[in-house]
């Protein structure tokens, strides 16, 4: 039953719908038309998408799903909604016409090199973390749904499957064929669950090991039956493509292509940590792996499988339990007593989030003016006695490498080099110390009096009682606060 | 132009009076009484009262079946203790109170609206709407796209798209949900007076007709208060106890 309104219809370049003057058809696919169109009150160029609504329901269903997600999205990595039309008449949305290319277009060029294709999968994990801090799941990730602006900002575009958590999902009716893209589509959603954030970080798995390798993990099924070999059959390492394969880029890919979400990166942010990271990739036997399927590879994929239960945690709650914590450590001396509460604060902070991954960063204050002036062997030096220092600081927190990672900034303003630090690496949480209360100091301000200012995310400012800091002269300060 | 969906007060003057004012202050125009003003609780004069008022100023006001049983337009099956709320509840309220009960209408129509108090399929025999069957039953009968009920106490939401199969789904306090054109929808807000669902504060939703818009809220109230004059009333325990947990 399709309702009359709905059939498609003959539009012609000139005719004007609901206000929108039609330009040009730019595509017409199998599910929707997209015509360029004007208004004379838009300040950006808008797409007119006009589903062509059959006999498939599927399609329909797309259709008003993206009509309900996509007017509540924002930011710079979806396309800004302009309008929409309803089923009673001409069915259409209006959005922002994203002036850029498509991933799809470097399809022809692969395999690119690692760095590239790590740069370009950052891009792309920033923009689906946004979206899953939005509590929107995309379950289509694909080269042809991914434009770049000219600053390069990625954009996800096609919301027909996608799932908002605190929304009804117009797509939980069993269709019988698993919703989502051949090559793409993950182990869960072949399966029809449709609850996991980690779906959108398989798919991009997938597209990194297209991009690295100029080959498909899993081919391009067609049938359910081939749909259903990726919950058995491990992918190809890509060392058994190309044998001089980064060890680390071959350890995120398949950290991402994993069958049980559980054993993927808990986020977005986390893969896009590791893909910016590449030396603090802590290397596994994913890392390492030459050989293409054997028996006993496809067992365990299998068992694990198996094993996997559906996620009954939201899209908020997964992120939640996997922050980026940021402890900015100072390791000078009269800072002793302080890095012991800021270890303390740290281990609170992770006790509370399984999944959170620690970043610790350590800045060394370099002079305005020396900037450009080479390395010298004195400063290679105090950069790795710093270096040393900190990971000497988080040893008793007992982190396992994929949870701990250290960096040493060197900047003439360490206020500065943590926030840059915390909004380039998405951060959501950092834990600095702070000295307190002297007069001096509150004139002056301190790094963490700034890094509280300025900071996008929470931070905890630890203290340490007034009498063990032993610093005469100075009122008593607050303790730690929280 | 928003409404405010209010159902089963039952006599709850704390649990209104904060549901109306929160709905003040989230814009509401309009209001719509979904019915069971009386029974449980210890304020049915007031809540008649306040209803009266808003009816008389033109918002819906309809039947449920307590009201039926409270007013005598017609008999209705309660258990027991329930009875024993609308015998008090009839020794307390006035003629002209009674007289309002009595000539409630069952179901009203706004556009591509229905509002009834149990279900669309019969409104007078108050049947519940305990899940998906039932709510497939309304949505087949009831020729408008969205039907607003009460009686079943805790909030939910059906749709139903082109193949037919009716969805379910607990909508989140707060949360706008987008009703598309291109399904049927049934809405049930929650009760105001009696929220049965582990949660003690009062539900009622909210929708805008412009845009399409519908949201379920949660509103705490002196939910002690009203516990204790439950009690002082000499009203059933339960009753007093089910105020205090949500359940």
């Amino acid at each position: 039953m399709v309702p009359e309104a709905t059939r498609p219809r003959i539009l012609e370049p000139g005719q004007i719908v609901d206000g929108f003057c039609l330009v040009e058809r730019l595509h017409r696919g199998g599910m929707a038309a997209l015509w360029h169109v004007t208004r004379a009150d838009l300040a950006v160029a808008g797409i007119m998408k006009i589903p062509l609504l059959g006999e498939d329901p599927t399609a329909i269903v797309g259709f008003e799903v993206e009509q309900m997600i996509l007017p509540l999205l924002h930011g710079p990595h979806v396309p800004r909604w302009i309008a929409a039309g309803g089923f009673d008449a001409q069915p259409y949305i209006v959005m922002e016409m994203i002036q850029g290319q498509s991933l799809r277009a470097r399809l022809e060029q692969t395999p690119l090199p690692a760095p590239e294709v790590a740069a370009i999968g950052a891009r792309i994990a920033e923009a689906l973390h946004d979206l899953h801090q939005q509590q929107v799941i995309h379950h289509d990730i694909k080269p042809s749904n991914i434009m770049f602006r000219a600053d390069g900002t990625a954009v996800l575009i096609d919301f027909g499957l996608a799932r908002h958590d605190r929304l009804p999902d117009l797509l939980a009716e069993q269709f019988r064929l698993p919703m989502g893209t051949g090559p793409y589509i993950s182990p869960e959603q072949v399966l029809h669950n449709r609850t996991d954030a980690r779906s959108d970080l398989f798919a991009l798995g997938v597209i990194l090991y297209f991009l690295a390798t100029g080959a498909r993990p899993f081919g391009a099924p067609t049938s359910v039956r081939g749909l259903r070999r990726r919950l058995y059959e491990e992918p190809a390492p890509p060392r058994a493509h190309r044998p001089e394969f980064p060890l680390w880029l071959q350890e995120i890919i398949l950290h991402c292509l994993e069958v049980d979400p559980e054993q993927r990166y808990a986020t977005a942010a986390q893969l896009a940590f590791d893909l910016t990271h590449p030396q603090s990739v802590a290397l596994t036997a994913r890392a390492s792996a030459a050989q293409a399927q054997s028996p006993w590879t496809r067992l365990g994929r299998l068992v694990r499988r198996l094993a996997a239960k559906p996620t009954t945690r939201s899209t908020t709650q997964q992120l939640n339990r996997a922050p980026i914590v940021m402890a900015a450590v100072d390791l000078t001396q009269e800072w002793e007593a302080l890095a012991d509460a800021l270890r303390t604060a740290a281990r609170h902070v992770l006790q509370a989030a399984p999944g959170a991954r620690l970043a610790c960063v350590s800045v060394l204050r370099t002079h305005r003016l020396a900037l450009d002036a080479p390395a010298d062997v004195a400063g290679t030096h105090r950069h790795v006695h710093r270096l040393v220092q900190l990971q000497h600081w988080a040893r008793p927190l007992a982190l396992p490498g994929a949870r701990v990672s250290f960096h040493v900034l060197e900047a003439p303003d360490p206020a500065t080099a943590i926030l840059d630090y915390a909004r380039g690496n998405r951060v959501d949480h950092i834990v600095i110390g702070s000295r307190g209360a002297s007069s001096l100091r509150r004139y002056l301000g301190s790094v963490s009096t700034q890094v509280v200012a300025q900071a996008a995310c929470t931070v905890t400012v630890v203290k340490v009682p007034a009498e063990e800091r032993a610093e005469p002269g100075e009122a008593l300060a607050p303790q730690a606060e929280r | 132009m928003t409404i405010a969906l209010l159902t089963d007060i039952h006599s709850n003057r704390e649990a209104l009076e904060a549901c109306l004012a929160h709905a003040q202050e989230h814009g509401a125009t309009q209001h719509c009484f979904l019915g069971d003003y009386v029974g449980y609780g210890a304020d049915p004069g007031f809540v008649v009262d306040t209803v009266m008022r808003f009816a008389r100023q033109g918002s819906i006001a309809l039947r449920g079946n307590h009201d039926q049983a409270a007013g005598g337009a017609g008999d209705v099956r309660l258990n027991a203790d329930a009875q024993q709320c609308i015998d008090w509840t009839r020794t307390v309220l006035n003629a002209e109170q009674l007289a309002f009960l009595r000539q409630l209408p069952l179901t009203a129509e706004d556009g591509v609206c229905l509002f009834v108090h149990a279900n669309g399929w019969d409104p007078k025999n108050f049947e519940y709407i305990f899940g998906p069957m039932q709510a497939a039953r309304n949505m087949q009968v009831v020729r408008q796209r969205i039907t607003f009920c009460g009686h079943m106490h805790e909030p939910m939401l059906y749709h139903m798209g082109l193949t037919q199969r009716v969805e379910v789904f607990s909508p989140v306090p707060g949360t706008p949900i987008p009703l598309s054109a291109a399904r049927r929808w049934l809405a049930l807000p929650g009760s105001v007076g009696q929220p049965r669902d582990g949660n003690p504060a009062a539900c009622y939703a909210t929708f805008d007709e412009l845009t399409n818009l519908l949201s379920f809220w949660r509103v705490p109230y002196d939910h002690q208060s009203a516990a204790r004059k439950v009690r002082a009333a000499g009203l059933p325990e339960r009753y007093a106890q089910q105020l205090l947990y949500g359940a």
